[in-house]
């Protein structure tokens, strides 16, 4: 357990809190690139240096560098925007960057393509939008999620606002940040007060936190790191059930790295929820695996150390004990699409994105027609968990204008398309991140027409199959709860994953290692066939090949059952 | 060879006992190490003729390659540094002369002189190096890659199982190696994801190897190489050298408007010797549509065969390999004029119009003139009233202290609409539509006035913006290759930083490694407002003034016609402004560098 720091580790502890040499780099023209320790601060800034990879050898043999390219992402709690909000961001995305906005697993915007120098520019933009994009990236707690259900609007706005609070809660409190990019004052000395729960160096590794609200999991609350169950009687916010350790990154070809389930810690009443959860925090912070970033997540440090030594680990620090969990269970992990009435009698659209791709392409205006609603409505926007996104708090009378400017530019997927369209992630992938093994978003259309066109042959049109891929086995589009997963080996290779819940309570399974498209649809071919002939009334299909045993039952489920003893 | 004949012995300048001494020497010695022999005696005689001491025994071993293990790793995520550092490590730890190099580090050029050589690298995705050994990767699977006779290697690939191009780098570099004329120590090691299992065994038996060829190496002397030269043909503008194209790749981004290409010709052979600074003249070939198109416009038969000065060939090949059809001349135009009986043209011809006439030279090309004003022209009288065509000179883009046998240009590809059809530079797009492999007729042409400084502790400040960096690409190899410890300052500019910010790479390591000191940039059309070099020039002022006057050399390369003028009044503002003088003190002070040899201009 000696083993050395990460050089991660040595820039952050360096850094004199995330400084580093970030104003040098921005200043340097001889490059559109910034130091390579820089790339490591950056993100805490909520931006990632990317290169167009497709250009990447082209480049090379042209003596020019890659072209470097920033994505900028929000902090954007819950993923709610104004209308006012929106236009602003519409705005930067043509100004600034490759004139599209991109909606992301996390309930937060991503601008691609933004060059270094327009990156100030761009982040007093978007700052000047009232959002910031402090931790959307990086070692720390990033955007909290919620669940974007509009259904019990009331218990949805408690929950709202608990996890607003809890992202200030755990927002660093770094002033490089407005030093650099807002061109604020430096503030002579005073450093070392700066992170009262971080610390110099921060977390080992990202930290995501989510709510939840039964019985729809569309957060997939036991893929995080912290994820808060509401416990919801007679409409009311009881509290919450915990749950810590889960996360969805892996390596290939490492088996000290998995993708996790979390566990069950118990229950805390809302007034407690700060306090459990920068226990949590500092728990991980003072025992997570500095040395290997790897097997540095929260998952490593319960599944090594146990849940019953960190739940004495936080209870020490929280000095009670934490009540029992309640239990939960969940039905369904998707969006749901169309017109829902709130409880307060608002109406409320969710449209489905591809991909979370706001763009005019393809013969569809959806950046423009999102532009025109967001002129006109006066409720606000919520992204969902599912790269989709909610025109929230509709009057009844005003649906209609909204409905006209939905048809005039295609944004009515959500009318036509079938379930396994509906439903499908992809992350990014290539040719902007620098992880991506294989195609992922650019590759979803052609991947899902010909799935499509296998579940026509079978009768299956309308099984509501969830789909995900993933360009590497980090896991943006949580793709280990997928009843079916593409997770990226190659160009044009992939594990062929199996047999989750579509619940987000039972994960998948490597099925076929390393196999093209070809041998993919094959495979899919064979086990729709068989789905079609041999299902029980109402099974999904995860469900299925896990009596079938075409999936072998897992070690791990956290499951309600779980949760009693 | 057996020994010496004595008459051979007899016709050196030997006294006569030691000549009998190296006979005796020599007596039995093998082909390798006779030619080791005459290279450690070339050795010893230049050093004599230096007034040099003689190298001591034990400086020559340690200079000796053979006396070196070098490592190369190429690695994306980290385990073929990993393991070939371990090696480095531990050949260390065995008292083994080792260098550990990254394959982008590699120097190409020492790939001939290596004698053992590790190689450890992985294999990315479906059979892709890692992105830090492309180049060396390509330049061994390349035409280029040396014969390598007297190396020994041996290679470790790591690699996925699981992908159907298990070590495919490892194996494609240990085949071609072999192919090269290298010496397998031993069989290559393919590493799965359990890296160790294969590469611990390997590395151990790497280091056992090591250790084996090094201690049997003789001592060694520093041995010059004594391959002699080609009979150093005397090639000229008249007579110029077919050069092989070896590559011809374009430096600016697809999505940038201007193509530029960095041309590399091989003078191998030749004896061609050039200078940085000088240029390179290159015999171009008309394009052929362009030829056609002059054909058709005068309803010519291009079979036809047309005689002139004692010289017999068909039009078509007059055209595109002897005539002028680029550039008009006043001369055609008065031919043409003539010809075509038009009132107009003849109007242009008048001294008073010499603006409009110049403006038309400018402008139009032959085949524009041709479209514009019909006339009747015969092949002979056509072939007669047209230039000849001329050779077009290029900045050198290379040293030969770095590049060996090669010459080096950057040519911006001319072509643009004009008049209704695509016009193009004869030359540039006569060596854009090059294939490599491809010959091109060229000749050295001496640039004496543009010469680095002979004092190496002199600073220089070189401008150029465009292709007019060329011959700085040279310097900057040069005065690194030569070891000059004075100051290399770069200004450049071009419209987009992102689109031909030309040899960005290699201006990015030469910061990096010390070769450039201070590299200025202006883009001009990334911002609302223009900006070019001459504004860098005197924002800079300050520090200018001050390396002019610690006496630094001033070179300017590039467009004549706006460039170096605005370049001039600059330097002329920067000596006025921070050094105090007036403005025709100031002229004064930057003529006087000119004089002094300080301040040399190439623009074209």
């Amino acid at each position: 357990m000696n083993a050395p720091p990460s050089p991660v580790e040595t820039i952050k502890r360096e850094s004199r809190y995330l400084r580093g040499t970030l104003a040098e780099s921005l200043a340097d023209p001889v490059t559109g690139a910034i130091a390579d320790s820089d790339t490591q601060l950056i993100k805490f800034h909520g931006s990632y240096q990317q290169d167009d990879r497709d250009l990447r050898e082209e480049r090379r043999r042209q003596k020019l560098e890659p072209a470097y390219r920033f994505m900028i992402r929000t902090r954007l709690p819950g993923g709610v925007v104004t209308p006012a909000q929106w236009l602003k961001l519409d705005a930067i995305a043509a100004t600034y960057a490759n004139g599209t906005l991109r909606l992301t697993t996390r309930q937060a915007f991503q601008f691609h393509g933004v060059v270094k120098r327009d990156l100030r520019r761009t982040m007093q933009a978007i700052n000047a939008s009232l959002i910031d994009t402090v931790a959307a990236c990086g070692d720390v707690n990033r955007n909290v999620m919620v669940a974007a259900n509009p259904l019990e609007s009331r218990v949805h706005a408690r929950v709202y606002d608990w996890a607003a609070r809890l992202s200030e809660r755990l927002k660093p409190k770094m002033r490089a940040y407005y030093e650099i990019w807002l061109g604020e004052e430096r503030v002579a000395g005073g450093e070392g007060a700066y992170e009262p729960v971080y610390g110099a160096t921060y977390l080992p590794r990202k930290f995501k936190v989510a709510f939840a609200v039964p019985p729809v999991n569309d957060v997939d609350v036991l893929a995080h790191d912290l994820g808060f169950v509401a416990v919801v009687e007679r409409g009311g916010l009881l509290g919450f059930d915990v749950t810590v350790g889960g996360g969805m990154g892996a390596t290939h070809g490492d088996d000290a790295t998995y993708p996790r389930l979390a566990d069950v810690l118990g229950f805390v009443a809302p007034e407690q929820l700060l306090a459990v959860a920068e226990a949590v925090v500092a728990t991980q912070r003072d025992f997570g695996d500095r040395s290997e970033r790897r097997h540095a997540r929260l998952k490593y440090t319960i599944a090594e150390r146990g849940i019953g030594w960190f739940r004495r680990e936080v209870e020490r620090r929280l000095g009670f004990a934490l009540l029992p969990a309640r239990g939960f269970a969940f039905a369904s992990q998707g969006d749901r699409f169309g017109w829902t009435e709130g409880e307060d009698g608002r109406w409320h659209l969710t449209l489905r994105i591809e991909a979370g791709r706001v763009a005019d392409r393809d013969g569809r205006a959806l950046l423009t027609g999102l532009r025109e609603i967001a002129r006109v409505h006066e409720g606000d926007f919520r992204l969902t968990p599912n790269q989709n996104l909610i025109v929230a708090g509709v009057a009844a009378a005003r649906r209609e204008a909204i409905d006209a400017l939905v048809a005039r530019h295609g944004l009515d997927l959500f009318r036509r398309a079938a379930p396994l369209r509906l439903n499908a992630l992809a992350c990014v992938a290539l040719p902007t991140c620098a992880l991506a093994m294989a195609e992922a978003e650019r590759y979803l259309p052609d991947l899902l027409a010909k799935t499509e066109a296998l579940l026509a042959a079978h009768g299956l049109e309308d099984a509501p199959i969830s789909l995900r891929v993933s360009g590497c086995p980090n896991g943006c589009s949580r793709p280990y709860l997928a009843e079916i997963a593409l997770v990226g080996k190659a160009p044009g290779r992939y594990n062929l994953m199996l047999g989750a819940d579509a619940r987000g309570q039972r994960l998948n399974q490597l099925h076929r290692e390393n196999v093209d498209e070809a041998a993919i649809l094959a495979e899919l071919d064979a086990l729709f066939s068989r789905y079609a002939a041999e299902r029980e009334d109402g099974e999904g299909f995860g469900d299925f090949l896990l009596r079938a045993g075409v999936v072998a039952p897992r070690r791990r489920v956290t499951t309600p059952t779980e949760i009693a003893t | 060879m057996p020994a010496l004949p004595a008459s051979s012995v007899a016709s050196v300048p030997l006294p006569e006992d030691r000549s009998a001494e190296i006979v005796r020497l020599l007596d039995g010695l093998d082909a390798p190490a006779l030619w080791w022999f005459s290279g450690y005696a070339a050795a010893l005689a230049s050093h004599a003729a230096a007034g040099t001491r003689l190298p001591a025994p034990a400086a020559a071993r340690e200079a000796a390659p053979l006396e070196r293990l070098t490592i190369v790793y190429g690695s994306q995520t980290g385990n073929a540094r990993r393991l070939a550092e371990k090696l480095a490590r531990d050949a260390e730890h065995a008292g083994l002369a080792v260098r550990l190099l990254r394959a982008d580090a590699y120097p190409q050029r020492e790939l001939a002189a290596e004698r053992l050589l590790y190689v450890v690298i992985s294999t990315q995705g479906d059979g892709d190096p890692p992105d830090d050994a492309r180049g060396l990767v390509d330049f061994i699977a390349g035409r280029r890659a040396p014969r390598l006779a007297e190396l020994k290697y041996a290679v470790l690939g790591l690699g996925d199982s699981s992908y159907p191009q298990f070590c495919a780098i490892g194996r494609r570099l240990d085949a071609r190696l072999a192919e090269l004329g290298a010496t397998r120590l031993f069989a290559a090691g393919e590493a799965d994801l359990d890296v160790d299992t294969v590469a611990v065994p390997w590395l151990e038996r790497a280091l056992g190897a090591a250790r084996e060829a090094l201690k049997s190496t003789a001592p060694r002397a520093t041995v010059t190489p004594l391959r002699p030269h080609a009979a150093t043909a005397e090639w000229s503008r008249e007579r110029p050298y077919a050069a092989e194209l070896l590559t011809n790749q374009r430096i600016t981004a697809r999505d940038g408007t201007r193509d530029v290409r960095h041309l590399e010709l091989s003078l191998d052979g030749s004896g061609l010797l050039y200078e940085p600074g000088d240029a390179l003249g290159v015999w171009p070939t008309n394009p052929p549509a362009l030829v056609e198109a002059v054909l058709q416009a005068l309803r010519l038969d291009g079979e036809a065969p047309v005689a002139l000065a004692g010289e017999t060939r068909p039009l078509r090949a007059w055209l595109g390999e002897k005539r002028e059809l680029t550039r008009l001349s006043r001369p055609f135009v008065a031919a043409h004029a003539a010809q075509a009986r038009d009132a107009r043209l003849n109007r242009l011809l008048a001294p008073d119009r010499a603006g409009e006439l110049a403006a038309l030279l400018d402008t139009h090309q032959l085949i524009d003139l041709l479209r514009a004003f019909p006339a009747d022209w015969d092949g002979d009288e056509l072939v007669a009233a047209l230039r000849p065509l001329t050779p077009r000179l290029y900045s050198i883009a290379s040293s030969r202290r770095v590049v060996g046998d090669e010459v080096h240009l950057a040519v911006a590809n001319v072509e643009y609409e004009a008049f209704g059809s695509l016009h193009q530079g004869a030359a540039s797009a006569y060596l854009a539509a090059r294939a490599e492999g491809a010959q091109v007729p060229v000749f050295v042409e001496p640039n004496e006035r543009f010469r680095l400084p002979k004092d190496g502790l002199r600073d220089v400040v070189m401008i150029g913006p465009g292709t007019g960096v060329a011959p700085f690409r040279a310097f900057v190899q040069e005065r690194s290759a030569a070891g000059a410890r004075g100051r290399n300052w770069l200004f450049f500019g071009n419209p987009h930083f992102d689109r031909d910010f030309l040899y960005q790479a290699e201006w990015q390591a030469a910061l990096k490694s010390g070769a450039l000191h201070r590299l200025d940039l202006a883009f001009s059309r990334d911002q609302a407002e223009k900006l070019y070099v001459q504004q860098r020039l005197r924002e800079h002022g300050r520090a200018l003034y001050d390396w002019l006057e610690n006496g630094a050399h001033v070179y300017v390369c590039g467009d004549a016609k706006r460039m170096a003028r605005d370049v001039h009044a600059a330097l002329v503002d920067v000596v006025a402004a921070h050094g105090g003088r007036g403005r025709e003190q100031a002229e004064e002070y930057v003529n006087a560098l000119q004089q002094q040899g300080r301040y040399a201009r190439d623009v074209y």
